[in-house]
């Protein structure tokens, strides 16, 4: 009974996703010419992969209970860094893996805030974005926007630029993150110990899951993820903006998981929800964009929604007064 | 060796070792740690940056300082009932443009203006409580979301009327003095700050809403559970902070008079990193409008410092995050450690050197030697009452007994049949007492001295004496009134066991062996309550000697029976009557032969008085043995002995099986008989006297020699 009605609901979330989606893919391919050329399809796709796989690597922090904050700032200055370096004539090669290194190191400073100093993870990771922002603005970087200069013309600018049979590169690598966090999810021991330690963490670790260090790896994980989401942003575009650390593109993300089902309170969510959320997000701010609507607005339409699904999500999944977390902010 | 042992014993006489316990049980103590950061703060930053720690330095700081104060408080309010509120950045900055729309472009009366803008802070407050509060969602994300919502309206709005706002179409007196002018050299917006500030401790400390909310922020199921509108108070808060940032805001826009996108940004970080590091918790409950105001200068100081340095681009964020997280850590693992960190060091053991133990054995000669006279007691109330540590007898008969469910028991003499409560108290009742007049006086653990008179009319006669000056715990309260007696003046004396521990861990004071106990006087005709004898090893049973102007009092972990003069020409004197009795000496009452009976509560061990030599083993123990394991002092077998005036023992009552009296704390004679009362028994016993009076009762004792 209980299982049949909670079957329905989950069909009944992400079912209403699709349908707004759908709808809403309707109004824009009806009312804006524009919209419903196949470039303009093909670009949407490619420019929510980026926001896609930043949201991959949030739900995967979110399903073990935590949340990272930090994401964006990990990509905008990890990926800076690969830039400015390889302008400074490193080779290409060696400035990722430095990249890759520095992404991984915020990462694991996040992890270890969270396991071991026991610092609540929004904060841990609210923190780190700050710091690790000004440590590399201040200390590493000579400018907040860097140039891809000096590997304009290796294989590193096929990153983002690509395509493969006419499928964009973003939207490629898109596919295979979601696949492999997909299988990882799914298939390793180490997610399914990262469901259990979401579902209950004092349960998984009473029954002798490694809980600290799947925090740390579910941290290194994200950093990783965000690191590929920064060198597509970066070949992409040809530049990167560090002060995307101060955005509000973070608070996108967010909305894309939260939106497409993944449950905050942790354990619960698929890869396939993100798709789903991404999607969703993609058409609406494509379709905002194209129907030139501030940047404000924008702002205020997508905060609405977000707020609206985190409404529904606390109904879907209520707080019990006698079972919630005390200090569960 | 002796030298050794005397350098021990100054040693742990004059060290006090069990100060650090005490300051860590302090709730002040929290606030230690970000007095010590701003004391560091100013010691680096003030060598950094010349001229920072001056008056005109920090007073060009005031007005600022006031504003983020502002903030800092409302967020406090917020984190102590258990959320968060990060939209106070973006109210700030709607409440700015809304003072100066209303004020500057629309002329309205500054009142008004100003009304219109806090009411637009309370508006966004409430809506994030009633989101938060009553559809109970997620602080942080609904307030981060209502952040870019309300910071995108303003930008909006900016958009159109950011040039109009600047330039008033009107005046007003008020609305430039607290833009220019300063009260006794401060600005308005701090003295205003100031006044917020002391407001908002009088509400947290002193009035119902403020306690609501440390309740719900310190155990949100507990406030629900015990039926506190647990919804109406998170939302309170969040309408609290909106206003203040609100108020902030409009000091902002007095000082600054223009509004830009900028406005209020990371006001939200400034606020929350000034709360923790003050030291309020995240998840609520612990926090002070104190540790804002503390925490508030320390963020400031540092931010305008990170300006003054000259960092490059980034350095700001970098700092604040650090000290965000360095904030966030420490207080996290204080609040994780310190009850653990307390009850390792709280317990600190003194030096004490008992005598040798007199002899017990059966057939020694000694007069404690073993016997079995207590064999075949009568037992009163078997099952039916809860620890009665001192049972008495009123004039027709009737036992009293205290119980440790807070009840005073009384079985109606002649068969004791039937238990009924004679008085709720609430406090486990110790001893017992009648005065001239027929009231039962009582030492209630953790409550104090009270008198029940025949009409069951309960009084509170004290419950806390004169604070030592060098104590660190509050010793005025009364944690654990023992026993008590009246002089013939009408005085009542009585002792506290120990201003260390509560009713619950009496035994682990025996582990200190330190003088942590007291012997109080109650003057009921003046109403006044002294301390007389201070830094008594668990001054236990206390009785009135037959001259009128002294008392018997026992000391539980000394061993030791001594007379104290309260009256006379001897006044003030102390002498020991009994050094070394082979057990613990608990109540002392009168005997009808002229002497005194007293309890012994358990039996000396070798074990015990050795580990008493030797305080670096128990406070070893204490640290890494569980409680379960520590070595107490023997309690469960004891005996009943009665002694004269000068100390000799005269007779020696003992229960050999152990299995009726194994503990015994009081006994009361009674026309002819002996009833025995411990405080973890269930039972009181009844032993017929050989030879003893049998008209005899105290209250006849006591009254002939009033006479």
């Amino acid at each position: 009974m209980s299982g049949g009605g909670k079957k329905a609901r989950g069909i009944s979330q992400e079912g209403i996703v699709i349908a707004i989606s759908a709808v809403i893919f309707l109004v824009f391919a009806v009312t804006q010419p524009v919209f419903r050329t196949p470039e303009n399809i093909l670009s949407l796709i490619q420019n929510v992969s980026i926001l896609g796989i930043l949201a991959v690597a949030m739900a995967l922090t979110i399903i073990g209970r935590g949340i990272d904050l930090s994401l964006v700032a990990i990509m905008a200055v990890s990926a800076a860094w690969v830039l400015q370096l390889s302008n400074n004539g490193m080779p290409i090669g060696l400035a990722c893996l430095i990249g890759l290194g520095l992404a991984l190191l915020i990462g694991l400073v996040n992890g270890i805030l969270i396991a071991y100093l026991e610092i609540p993870a929004i904060f841990a990771t609210l923190a780190i974005a700050t710091a690790a922002y000004g440590f590399v603005r201040s200390m590493l970087l000579e400018d907040n926007l860097i140039y891809l200069k000096a590997a304009q013309d290796t294989w590193f600018k096929v990153i983002g630029s690509g395509d493969v049979l006419g499928v964009p590169n973003p939207v490629i690598l898109f596919a295979i993150v979601a696949l492999v966090v997909h299988l990882f999810l799914k298939h390793a021991v180490k997610g399914r110990f990262l469901y259990a330690m979401g579902e209950n963490p004092s349960a998984a670790r009473i029954t002798g899951l490694p809980n600290r260090p799947m925090v740390l790896l579910q941290y290194l994980l994200a950093a990783a993820i965000a690191f590929l989401a920064g060198l597509i942003m970066a070949t992409s575009v040809d530049s990167i903006e560090t002060r995307i650390a101060r955005s509000t593109l973070v608070y996108d993300i967010i909305l894309v998981v939260v939106i497409g089902g993944v449950g905050l309170a942790g354990g619960k969510g698929k890869v396939r929800n993100v798709i789903v959320g991404t999607l969703m997000i993609g058409i609406l701010l494509n379709g905002m964009t194209i129907l030139n609507t501030p940047y404000t607005i924008q702002n205020i339409i997508k905060s609405v929604i977000l707020l609206a699904a985190i409404i529904v999500d606390s109904v879907m999944n209520p707080r019990d007064e006698q079972t919630s977390q005390q200090g569960d902010i | 060796m002796s030298f050794r042992r005397s350098l021990a014993r100054a040693r742990y006489k004059y060290v006090p070792d069990h100060v650090l316990g005490e300051l860590l049980s302090k709730n002040w103590v929290d606030n230690a740690i970000p007095v010590l950061i701003l004391v560091l703060t100013l010691v680096v930053l003030g060598s950094l940056l010349d001229g920072l720690v001056s008056v005109s330095s920090l007073l060009g700081m005031s007005a600022q300082y006031g504003e983020v104060l502002l903030v800092t408080i409302g967020m406090t309010v917020v984190l102590l009932a258990g959320g968060i509120d990060l939209s106070v950045g973006s109210v700030f900055a709607l409440a700015n443009f809304v003072m100066l729309a209303l004020f500057n472009m629309m002329g309205l009366p500054i009142g008004v203006a100003i009304f219109g803008a806090l009411a637009c802070g309370a508006a966004v407050g409430a809506v994030n409580g009633i989101l938060i509060g009553y559809l109970k969602l997620r602080a942080f994300l609904t307030t981060l979301v209502s952040m870019i919502i309300v910071r995108a309206i303003v930008d909006m709005l900016l958009l159109s009327y950011a040039v109009k706002i600047a330039n008033p179409v009107t005046e007003s007196a008020f609305w430039d003095f607290i833009s220019f002018e300063t009260l006794w050299g401060l600005p308005f917006s701090f003295l205003a700050a100031a006044v917020v500030a002391i407001a908002g401790h009088v509400l947290l400390t002193r009035l119902r809403p403020g306690w609501r909310i440390l309740a719900v922020g310190g155990s949100r199921r507990s406030a629900y559970n015990a039926g506190l509108p647990v919804k109406r108070t998170v939302a309170s808060t969040y309408v609290i902070s909106g206003v203040l940032a609100a108020l902030a805001g409009v000091f902002y826009a007095s000082r600054l008079n223009a509004a830009g996108s900028g406005t209020g940004a990371g006001l939200e970080i400034v606020a929350l990193t000034a709360a923790v590091v003050g030291g309020n918790s995240l998840g609520g409950g612990r926090g002070s409008i104190f540790k804002a105001v503390l925490g508030a200068v320390i963020v400031l100081l540092v931010t305008n410092s990170v300006i003054r340095l000259g960092l490059p681009a980034g350095g700001d964020s970098l700092v604040l995050g650090l000290i965000l997280l360095l904030a966030v850590g420490i207080d996290v693992k204080w609040v994780k450690n310190r009850s653990k960190l307390v009850s390792r060091v709280y317990v600190s053991p003194a030096h004490m050197e008992l005598s040798e133990r007199p002899e017990t054995a059966e057939g020694s000669g000694s007069p404690y030697a073993l016997n079995d006279k207590l064999a075949d007691v009568e037992l009163i109330g078997l099952g039916q009452i809860d620890g009665p540590e001192d049972p008495v007898l009123d004039e027709d008969g009737n036992i009293y007994a205290g119980t440790r469910h807070g009840d005073i028991i009384r079985f109606r003499a002649p068969d004791f049949a039937e238990p009924e409560v004679f008085v709720h108290i609430g406090g486990h009742p110790l001893g017992l007492t009648f005065d001239r007049d027929g009231n039962l006086l009582a030492c209630i653990a953790g409550m104090g001295v009270y008198s029940i008179s025949p009409q069951r009319e309960i009084r509170k006669l004290t419950d806390q004496t004169n604070r030592s000056l060098t104590s660190i715990i509050d010793d005025s309260r009364m944690r654990l009134a023992d026993d008590l007696d009246v002089a013939p003046d009408g005085r009542i004396f009585f002792s506290e066991a120990t201003v260390r521990f509560d009713m619950s861990d009496w035994m682990v004071d025996a582990l200190e062996a330190r003088g942590n106990g007291r012997i109080i006087s109650f003057d009921p005709a003046s109403g006044k309550t002294r301390t007389i004898l201070p830094n008594l090893r668990f001054p236990n049973g206390i009785c009135m000697c037959r001259d009128g102007e002294s008392f018997l009092f026992a000391q539980t972990w000394g061993c030791s029976i001594s007379r104290y003069w309260f009256a006379g020409p001897k006044t003030g004197k102390v002498d020991v009557v009994v050094p070394d009795l082979p057990g613990y000496p608990d109540n002392i009452n009168r005997a009808s032969d002229g002497g005194y009976w007293v309890a012994l509560v358990g039996m000396r061990t070798p074990a015990f008085d050795l580990i008493l030599k030797n305080p670096a083993l128990r406070k070893r123990m204490v640290e890494r043995v569980a409680p379960d394991e520590w070595l107490f002092p023997n309690m469960n077998y004891g005996c009943v002995v009665k002694i004269d005036i000068d100390g000799t023992v005269t007779d020696c009552l003992w229960d050999r099986s152990g299995t009726n009296h194994p503990m015994i704390t009081s006994m009361r004679e009674h026309k002819g008989w002996l009833y025995l009362g411990g405080v973890s028994n269930n039972r009181i016993g009844r032993y017929r006297i050989p030879g003893a009076d049998p008209e005899w009762t105290a209250a006849k004792s006591y009254r002939g020699e009033a006479a």
